[in-house]
């Protein structure tokens, strides 16, 4: 899993129907340091996120499609967790 | 599975319920050697592994294989704290050389 | 799964056999902008999409669940088409429906 912060969404009229009823949310994960780490992707919410929020995004099937509730989709990425804290020991970032 | 030393934790109140009851870790990976090396995971912990611990991290969906955590959205887990590494002396002279250079 | 635009087709007449009659389609990665990121690949399509236009798209073996209960051996397929991508603090909003020139290439 990665820490990740919601900057926006995606509107889809077509779209594979596994993904109907689900906010596709627009997420950039993040360093340690909070710095982007690669490019935004597409993770469905399955916690209810909003724009702002730094969020745990797990980037594996299994445990993307079964927190939004659709197993055997296309789902390969999606939000289970908003956080509250992370705490580093020194010199960790 | 890869090497990792715990360097920090995650708290998340608002989470997948199969999530609920889980220490959730901040790793670094490291080499055999225990160099760091780039980038980190967050991970569940499945052996009550501490700060700076080296530990054994199993990633994609083998790490719901580990013990409670089956059936459960994790996609690394930690599932050992390392005691040792040992490394072939040959290897290590290798190394040693390659430092050298 | 992530942005993509689609900038061209591949035909192929000798394919896998479990391929045949499925569109493969050329995409290009997009960022959060709505810019080309990393080099173009070839990928199933699940959803009717068009040159040109922006989508999104699964990996992994993810990919393949869209043609279930066939088992198609892809790991990049078209998900959904975007009609809008929306960041607020950066003030990107992208939406197709609005300029359809930019639409096609």
């Amino acid at each position: 899993m990665l820490i990740g912060r919601v900057i926006g969404h995606v509107v889809a009229t077509q779209k594979a129907h596994s993904h109907r009823g689900r906010k596709i949310l627009v997420v950039q994960p993040l360093n340690l340091d909070g710095s982007d780490r690669g490019e935004a992707v597409l993770a469905l919410d399955a916690v209810d996120a909003g724009v702002g929020e730094r969020v745990l995004l797990t980037t594996e099937g299994f445990s993307a499609m079964t927190s939004v509730g659709r197993p055997n989709s296309p789902i390969d990425s999606a939000v289970i967790g908003i956080i509250d804290a992370v705490e580093l020991i020194d010199g960790a970032r | 599975m890869i090497l990792a030393r715990i360097v920090g934790t995650v708290v998340s109140t608002r989470k997948d319920p199969r999530l609920e009851g889980k220490k959730l870790l901040v790793v670094k990976p490291v080499s055999p050697e225990g160099a760091d090396e780039s980038g980190y995971l967050v991970a569940v912990d499945t052996v009550d592994a501490g700060f700076r611990e080296t530990v054994l991290i199993v990633s994609g969906s083998s790490a719901r294989n580990a013990s409670e955590c089956k059936d459960r959205p994790v996609d690394a887990a930690i599932v050992g704290i390392v005691d040792s590494v040992n490394l072939d002396a040959l290897h290590e002279a290798e190394l040693i050389a390659a430092r050298k250079r | 799964m992530l942005l993509g635009r689609v900038i061209g087709t591949v035909v192929a007449t000798m394919k896998n056999e479990s391929l045949v009659g499925q569109r493969l389609l050329i995409v290009q990665p997009l960022n959060r902008r709505g810019r080309d990121t990393g080099k173009p690949l070839v990928a199933l399509d699940s959803v009717g999409a068009g040159a040109g236009e922006m989508i999104y798209w699964c990996r992994g073996k993810e990919a393949s669940f869209p043609f279930l209960p066939a088992e198609l051996p892809t790991e990049a397929t078209i998900v959904g088409i975007v009609d809008s991508l929306n960041i607020p603090k950066e003030g990107t909003s992208v939406s197709h429906a609005e300029d359809p020139a930019e639409r096609r290439i």
